[in-house]
């Protein structure tokens, strides 16, 4: 009735990642374009090196209120106005800062380009800042904080980052900053940001769609041509731990019907060499379906709806993090179980099928993951905001198919390290504190309202 | 702009869509089963879903969890969804690897029985309980998914029960319910499938008779009964709902022509007109005037039988009480009840609308998604050719008229989230801000 036998692939078609050129304007601005023409349509973002490492001391979020006051309107323009002008030719703008920059990117029919990009370079230009488009701004800032802690999952990705990251330190503070911090932003900070960090020098114009690099490069000549200004950079430390053994903080959440679990510590930057190795190591310990935490926790002992591992790639150090929820019976059975994997991943190297499933996964995705303009131009703009080398995209599935089980290993010796791990367990403590404390792991702390 | 479709049937009743596209060397494989959670039967809530998990614990000639395993190892994407009406299974491969994709459908929709134990329906009988606890009761607001469709149908509609079922009835799904579900509705003349990007025709053709070519045809399925529902609710309905919240939050729900109808274009501009994005009513006026709401947004449920439900989804700010969330949304509603929308705003909603379903079009797993429910669900997925231009032709007076028969007080339901009042001394998790100095 169906077929034993399993397919066996011919060749695979050759794949380029979408050739792109680069140009530098009179007045600093980058321009990269990728030209893609299977549809009408053109992607634009927009890199601006103005990061949440550039918030002033104790207004942390203030870069990302400042991205997202750019959307707010113009001189030319209010706020309600900017939207309905560009939703009216089918597109709107998206806006945000992270740790390492802010993106401003639309994607657009290629028919409403010009007008469209028209807008898009006024809100760079010549954004109004409106007090009171920031005091909005803010208050829906504070209920969004409101939001998040009512919802375990953003509770517990957010104390273990606190929990990581020693007290002073950037990345312990939320990137979009806390109630406190975004309270304290006033009108001039924005401005402040927005004068000394958005300059044509450290902005990149990037194209992914149905244009040609001179068309773009005579776009952004004629709306940001006339654009200037000098960029100065504080220095930072941003990735300082808080913990040089292993701790354990259960966030008390009485009404809770499973555990969030977070285990991991402090990771690499995201230019570190052992990069590939590292994507690939924590592809079989965490990264896929088929992962050794994920069939343990969720296929073999049915613990959870699913399991997963990941390096958070920034500048600097960001968490290595495993992050699960379990029904909260088994949340120290599960700790106990992932350590295990951990240990295994540590103490010998992966089989030969682990290594290959992993590797030709990455290989054979990459073309999936860049079928969109949209996504294209993101690609690139990660290529700008880490600097990393024009061949990178084809070099990329060469990089991963070089990756060794040894290699493995030793990444897996090198960034893993059992000794550093914090635990943040957000749950019921009633139920779960006692056979946590059983395992003896560390440091155990529990975290009430009532503490400040 | 025009998506090739070339669709033929097997003998076996199963329907086949290619649809070319060979600039990226990938190829997407879909296959929509006409089976949701409206076909289970009563007390067996959350079994279509289940149902779902087990088609990833193997077949006859693939072990448990190897779909997963050989579709990433050969350098793909995959997974499946359930909802009321269908189920759907996919993934996105390198094009050499088409024939993998066809084989792994076509061994689970042919022979997934051999491969069912015991032990496999217990495991993800508690994944899926673990997927309630995560997805829905450990969810702010996250009971809203079965709490407004028990709210907008009544009790005895394939519709009011919970897709993602019961503890209870999860609890007692047995491996005979998981033998009667997959004789009844997994058969080749109950699914289409679609295939989309780059592969040559005749040969996509010859693949797809090789492998789902000996799969025996069905032996029908019960007809769901109790579907036709009045166009309105006749009354506004109401449920309260105390939840660990900190804002308040309301779904209003207005019984909305079935997916596909002429009218239901005019009801998703209408929601557009609502709700989409910053230059929407429900923006501009209570997210950035008024400033009593966070965030508003409309959408529909895109269901076929009996009535779709047109949705806006509000949440106030943390000063804002639910009763005046309430009186102002509705106020919205009635507003465009008595006045009707402007010109602009219709063509602003069909901008956008538009420009997403060309920025959509451009993924292979979206065209062949796409194609399966046009086919599933109207039965022509030559229906994806005509989306752009039937957004296009709703005018001014098609809205107003909409929205004067069917967003009326007659045919309302209103699910209102109200955070919950603590008792003092209860405990409660609050992070400790912390600051960087």
């Amino acid at each position: 009735m169906t077929i034993a036998t399993r397919p066996t692939p011919g060749p695979a078609r050759e794949y380029h990642f979408p050739a792109f050129t680069r140009s530098v304007l009179a007045n600093g601005i980058t321009v990269i374009v990728a030209r893609v023409t299977k549809l009408p349509l053109v992607s634009v973002a927009t890199v601006i090196d103005a990061t949440a490492l550039d918030d002033f001391r104790e207004k942390e979020g203030l870069a990302e209120l400042t991205a997202q006051s750019l959307r707010e309107g113009t001189e030319e323009r209010n706020g309600v106005r900017l939207a309905l002008d560009l939703e009216k030719l089918g597109t709107s703008l998206e806006a945000g800062a992270d740790w390492d920059g802010t993106v401003l990117s639309m994607t657009v029919l290629r028919a409403n380009l010009d007008q469209a990009f028209e807008i898009f370079a006024e809100t760079l230009m010549s954004p109004a800042f409106r007090h009171e488009d920031i005091e909005r701004l803010k208050a829906e800032r504070l209920a969004e904080r409101m939001q998040l802690l009512d919802e375990p999952r953003g509770l517990a990705d957010e104390s273990f980052s606190r929990f990581l990251y020693a007290r002073g330190a950037r990345y312990a503070v939320p990137m979009s900053g806390s109630s406190k911090s975004v309270r304290g932003i006033s009108r001039d900070d924005v401005q402040q940001m927005y004068q000394r960090s958005y300059l044509p020098s450290s902005t990149t114009v990037i194209f992914a769609g149905d244009i040609t690099s001179d068309e773009a490069v005579k776009l952004v000549e004629l709306r940001l041509g006339a654009w200037k200004g000098e960029h100065s950079r504080l220095a930072i430390e941003p990735d300082r731990a808080a913990h040089t053994t292993r701790s354990l903080e259960i966030v008390a959440k009485r009404d809770a019907a499973q555990s969030e679990l977070r285990i991991g510590h402090i990771g690499v930057p995201r230019t570190h060499p052992d990069y590939f190795n590292i994507v690939v190591m924590n592809a079989v310990l965490g990264g896929l379906f088929s992962s050794r935490i994920n069939l343990n926790l969720r296929e073999a002992h049915g613990y959870t709806y699913g399991a997963s591992s990941y390096f958070d790639w920034r500048r600097h150090s960001g968490p290595f993090v495993i992050s699960t929820a379990v029904q909260s019976e088994v949340t120290a059975d599960a700790i106990s179980e992932t350590l295990k994997e951990i240990d295994s991943m540590r103490a010998s190297e992966i089989s030969h099928d682990e290594l290959t499933l992993a590797t030709s996964y990455l290989e054979g995705v990459f073309p999936i993951r860049y079928e969109t303009t949209a996504a294209i131009a993101s690609a690139l703009a990660s290529m700008v905001t880490f600097d990393l080398p024009e061949n990178y995209f084809d070099t990329y599935r060469s990089n991963i198919s070089a990756v060794t089980a040894h290699d493995v290993l030793e990444a897996a010796r090198r960034h893993v390290r059992p000794e550093e791990l914090q635990i943040v367990v957000v749950g019921n403590p009633d139920v779960i504190r006692e056979p946590i404390e059983a395992l003896n792991f560390g440091g155990l702390s529990v975290r009430e309202a009532s503490e400040e | 702009m025009q998506i090739p479709i070339e669709t033929f049937c097997l003998d076996n009743g199963l329907l086949v869509t290619l649809s070319q596209d060979n600039t990226a060397p990938i190829v997407a494989v879909n296959l929509w089963y006409h089976v949701g959670s409206a076909n289970e039967k009563a007390g067996r809530t959350g079994f279509a879903h289940l149902f779902e998990h087990m088609l990833f614990q193997g077949s006859e000639h693939v072990e448990a969890n190897e779909h997963f395993e050989l579709v990433q190892r050969a350098g793909g994407t995959l997974n499946g969804s359930t909802w009321l009406e269908r189920t759907n299974y996919f993934e996105t491969v390198p094009s050499n690897q088409l024939e993998l994709a066809l084989w792994l459908e076509a061994d689970r929709m042919g022979a997934l029985l051999p491969a069912m134990t015991q032990k496999k329906l217990d495991t993800q009988r508690d994944v899926v309980k673990n997927e309630r606890r995560w997805s829905v009761d450990n969810q702010p607001y996250g009971t809203w998914w079965e709490k407004l469709p028990a709210l907008a149908f009544p009790e005895s509609h394939p519709f009011h029960h919970s897709l993602i079922g019961s503890m209870e009835d999860l609890s007692k799904a047995s491996l005979e319910d998981v033998e009667q579900f997959f004789r009844t509705f997994y058969t080749p003349d109950n699914a289409v499938l679609s295939i989309a990007g780059d592969f040559d025709a005749a040969a996509a053709r010859r693949l797809v008779e090789k492998h789902f070519g000996g799969i025996p045809r069905g032996k029908g399925k019960p007809a769901l009964v109790g579907l036709e529902v009045a166009e309105r609710f006749g009354e506004t309905l109401r449920a309260v709902v105390e939840d660990d919240v900190s804002l308040p939050r309301m779904y209003l729900a207005f019984r909305s022509p079935v997916f596909g109808s002429e009218d239901y274009y005019v009801a998703s501009i209408t929601g557009a007109i609502l709700g989409m994005r910053q230059g929407s009513r429900l923006y501009r006026s209570l997210v950035r005037e008024k400033q009593i709401a966070a965030d508003a947004s409309a959408f529909t449920f895109d269901l076929a039988k009996g009535s779709d439900l047109l949705i806006l989804d509000v949440t106030g700010r943390p000063e804002t009480s639910a009763e005046q969330l309430e009186s102002e949304v509705e106020r919205e509603v009635d507003e465009l009840v008595e006045k009707g929308v402007t010109g602009e705003e219709v063509q602003r909603a069909i901008a956008l609308i538009q420009t997403d379903i060309i920025t959509a079009l451009q993924s292979a797993s979206e065209r062949a998604d796409r194609i399966s429910m046009f086919a599933t669900l109207l039965g022509d997925p030559a229906l994806i050719n005509t989306q752009a231009d039937k957004y296009g032709a709703v005018t001014r007076e098609s809205v107003n008229a909409f929205a004067r028969d069917r967003l009326g007080a007659d045919n309302r339901a209103k699910l209102i989230y109200v955070p919950r009042i603590r008792e003092e001394g209860e405990a409660e998790a609050e992070i400790v801000e912390a600051m960087a100095s």
